[in-house]
């Protein structure tokens, strides 16, 4: 009864440029719908921040041929719904029943072919006030919720694309002005610069002609330029941002390899055995020895222009950041000299493979198996790298893993952000800048 | 080919069929009852226990440690310590799990096929044969502890706690599982000891086990894992259940505020005691619900996100318990439209009760929303397997998931109306903000519900 680790599919690419990929599963009467764009808020410019997520938001307002809400005849056929916008790319998905298939290709086509048609004023303006509402109860009112703007505004220079943060600058946001939300959407949202899945209860052949017969008439566009941009730190910067916490929190940021590029595999690896679960050196000498700290974390946030490797650990009531940066320092400067021990990289590789078996089980949503076509396609131009992308961690080694680590763990080339309760300054990191994020 | 005709949408051919897979049930000799599913998809084997004994089977003053126990069994395990534990979930990459719910605690363990039975050992000796020892439950207990203050700083879970207290007082409902610093910091080794003896027996538990393998075989993983699982000598089952708590005897609403200064928004709680998860009228309450909030385009979300901008998000639900559970809206909204957001909440509780019952439209809306997408709640094994510990939670029927959607298609607009005039209650329901006071107080004096009861986040 078992089934093989892959991911199949078919690709065509329609007349007009847009990639359609199909994979068939047909274990539930389901199909997803996954649709990319890539654009994200690094083809913003300073000043103009937090404007691709907005535009996310008007694209569940209604289109030309159906000039009301996105979710109500979807969610009236049973449909579950979702976009989202990062750094680099912009989805949106369905996940309906089969018998409801027509109808999302339908809803989709129509907003990448006739939206402009049904965008009012009003409609944006009522959009800018829910983005608002978001920052505030995301970022703003939400503990710690601006570590990120605060690292990214120092890993990055000025005018990086990866300096501001996808909600943006909140200035920006009630700045935005109506007009530019055409020549967003003509520059970004067209067939050359889109990818379509289609997963689940589905013939591929049929997936195919339903894909052109609602895509098919969409004129292709000009496929946009890619923005660039190179980062890098040439010192220790340290900042100290007060917060309404409890606790003081220490977060660690490197530039690390992008997305899929050499060592960024390795860096997931290291992120793993630094401090992800109970056996990671950190939680182990940080939370279940010392008791130092109250958690420990290791992010590898691969991004298409460059990553960044984040450490997070808080502290535990009465303990210092200085104590646990200490402790960090070392283990990092013992894994750089020494790589991971044998066993570290079979559990790691162990967990690894278990992920990407754990990763086939949806079709659709967030990571499910048509995002990650859409994933290899996008960012690849490979919707087949299911196996390759496996075989990255496969064939990482000690050594492969060492050299990654002493490449991007340097400690003269890092933010050290301290976040510490309001009016607890003393509790930063010493030599700490204070730093305002808003 | 022909083109898309865009002059109408196109409309959804009829629901696929979808049928629940076929359970099994066994039970062990041990009294253990086991049910399997198979589940051909990924080479994935799921095993889920449910054990009568969520936070509600905390005593008075030991709040929390039914959680702490939960927290605590995988600490270690014979000569195994909780690295150890740590490390061999970590060899067959398996994702471990454990959730304290009202009524029961649930512990997951998600493997690859290939070490099912290495899974399944290691569950059994983490739930059956703890260590427990007095320097991880010291550790333990501190990150709860510590865990509890950092909670003081997100409003939502600062509203969820004072919201309970205040609609159960001192009913076992009424606290959340991570307890209180007090009845948290006085909880023992022996406390922890003598709570798993009582309650983590083959027969106040269940186990599913799910994955893509003959039932027999499921079955087989279920006994070579808990085969052998005895009670502790000389410790006798903890007694069962908790009284239902009365509806509530409030005559008229209260707002309740907890300060939270300069906070850019208030969280907001609204709602009050209203049924228990086997009520008769589960199912026009579920329409209802979606009428009301539980869905994106419900009135509530419509009002308060699309309407008004008042929020990223507001939604209704019931939060279903063996005994009577709350019914409430959840929001977060912008500071200035605080006592707005609250009229409107509770004007939309009054309407549907009869000045403006749903519409045809808004019925169909709310039952699609429960049954046309009902197939994609049992895409994965982590799914069923939740879905088949509910059905034991409850005492559901076997045919449940089987006769959802013809039972949700049977409400009729007549019943929902009679569901919101017995269940819901804006005479009765209760306000709670956590928000600015300075700058909310005076307009939730002016909403007419009565003083304002000032709440310290602790409360």
């Amino acid at each position: 009864m078992t089934t093989a680790i892959d991911l199949p599919h078919a690709k065509r690419t329609l007349a007009n440029g847009l990639d359609v990929l199909v994979h068939e599963a047909h274990g539930v009467p389901i199909v997803a719908v996954n649709l990319w764009y890539h654009v994200g808020s690094k083809d913003e410019s300073p000043g103009r921040t937090g404007f691709a997520h907005l535009f996310e938001h008007l694209m569940f307002e209604g289109s030309a041929h159906h000039n009301s809400g996105f979710f109500a005849p979807l969610q009236r056929a049973g449909a579950l719904l979702n976009g989202s916008t990062n750094t680099d790319r912009t989805n949106y998905w369905e996940v309906v029943p089969t018998s409801a298939l027509d109808l999302a290709l339908w809803m989709e086509s129509d907003r990448m072919g006739y939206l402009l048609p049904a965008l009012t004023r009003e409609r944006f303006e009522t959009q800018r006030d829910v983005v608002l509402n978001e920052r505030r109860q995301n970022y703003e009112n939400r503990p710690y919720g601006l570590a990120l703007m605060a690292l990214t505004a120092a890993l990055y220079p000025p005018d990086h694309p990866y300096h501001w943060v996808t909600i943006g600058a909140a200035a920006d946001i009630q700045g935005m002005q109506f007009e530019d939300v055409q020549d967003f959407f003509r520059t970004y949202y067209h067939p050359a610069n889109a990818s379509l899945a289609i997963a689940g209860d589905i013939d591929a052949a049929q997936a195919f002609e339903l894909a052109d017969k609602y895509f098919g008439e969409i004129p292709a566009g000009q496929p946009p330029g890619r923005v660039r941009g190179a980062a890098s730190l040439s010192r220790e910067v340290r900042l100290v941002l007060e917060d309404r916490v409890e606790l003081p929190r220490l977060y660690m940021a490197w530039h690390s390899p992008g997305m899929f590029a050499p060592g960024d595999a390795e860096a997931d690896l290291v992120a793993d055995i630094l401090a992800n679960g109970k056996t990671s050196r950190l939680y182990r000498r940080l939370v279940y020895e010392e008791r130092v700290a109250l958690d420990v974390s290791a992010y590898q946030n691969s991004r298409e222009l460059g990553g960044f490797f984040l450490l997070v650990s808080t502290a535990a009531p009465g303990r210092s950041l200085t104590e646990i940066a200490g402790a960090i320092d070392a283990a990092i400067h013992a894994l750089c000299a020494e790589g991971p021990a044998e066993d570290e990289m079979d559990r790691g590789v162990a967990q690894a493979e278990a992920q990407f078996v754990y990763r086939l089980q949806t079709v659709g949503g967030f990571g499910g198996k048509s995002d990650q076509l859409n994933t290899y396609n996008v960012f690849l131009g490979d919707p087949d790298y299911f196996a390759a992308d496996l075989a990255r961690y496969r064939d990482a080694s000690r050594d492969s893993v060492r050299a990654a680590a002493s490449d991007f763990l340097a400690f003269d080339r890092r933010v050290l952000l301290s976040i510490v309760p309001r009016g607890q300054i003393a509790l930063a990191l010493d030599r700490s800048d204070p730093v305002s994020v808003s | 080919m022909t083109p898309a005709d865009r002059s109408r949408l196109p409309e959804p051919g009829p629901d696929p069929v979808f049928h629940f897979p076929f359970l099994v049930r066994h039970q062990l000799s041990n009294g253990l009852r086991v049910l399997t599913v198979e589940h051909d998809s990924v080479p994935i084997v799921m095993f889920a226990m449910s054990i009568d004994g969520g936070l509600s089977a905390d005593l008075p003053g030991k709040e929390g440690l039914a959680a702490l126990t939960a927290d605590l069994v995988d600490e270690g395990t014979g000569d195994l310590s909780a690295i150890d534990v740590s490390d061999a979930l970590a060899r067959i990459g398996a994702e471990y799990d454990v959730e304290v719910g009202a009524d029961t605690s649930t512990f997951t363990l998600m493997t690859l096929e290939r070490y099912a039975q290495r899974g399944g050992a290691l569950l059994s000796r983490i739930l059956t044969a703890p260590a427990l020892r007095e320097s991880d439950l010291l550790r333990v207990r501190q990150l709860r502890l510590d865990r509890l203050r950092q909670l003081k700083d997100l409003a939502p879970a600062v509203a969820e706690r004072a919201f309970l207290r205040l609609l159960y007082r001192d009913h076992p409902y009424g606290h959340m599982a991570i307890g209180t610093d007090d009845s948290l910091s006085a909880l023992t080794l022996a406390d922890a000891g003598a709570f798993h003896a009582s309650t983590y027996v083959p027969s106040r538990s269940t186990l599913v086990v799910t994955g893509a393998m003959p039932h027999t075989a499921l079955a087989a993983l279920a006994n070579d894992a808990f085969g052998a699982w005895q009670p502790a000598t000389g410790a006798s089952p903890a007694s069962g259940g908790v009284a239902d708590p009365s509806p509530g005897s409030i005559a008229s609403p209260r707002v309740a505020l907890v300060p939270r200064e300069g906070a850019a928004q208030s969280e907001l709680r609204i709602g009050h005691l209203a049924a228990r998860r086997d009520t008769p009228d589960y199912f026009p309450l579920a329409v209802m619900n979606a009428v009301l909030g539980g869905q994106f385009v419900s009135r509530l979300n419509l009002k308060l996100r699309e309407e008004k901008a008042f929020t990223y998000g507001a939604r209704t639900g019931f939060d279903w318990r063996r005994g009577r559970g709350p019914f409430a809206l959840q929001a977060s909204v912008h500071t200035a439209a605080t006592a707005e957001a609250i009229q409107d909440c509770l004007s939309e509780f009054t309407d549907i009760r009869g000045p403006r019952p749903p519409t045809e439209h808004e019925l169909a809306l709310a039952k699609a929303s429960l049954t046309r997408g009902y197939p994609r709640n049992f895409e994965t094994a982590q799914q069923l397997s939740r879905a088949v510990v509910q059905l034991s939670l409850f005492g559901l029927p076997d045919t449940y998931f089987d006769e959802f959607v013809s039972r949700v298609n049977d409400v009729t607009i007549d019943e929902v109306i009679r569901v919101a005039q017995a269940y819901l209650d804006p005479a009765r329901t209760t306000v709670l903000v956590v928000g600015d006071r300075a700058a909310v107080e005076p307009s939730l004096r002016e909403l007419g519900l009565g003083e304002v009861e000032l709440l310290s986040p602790e409360s």
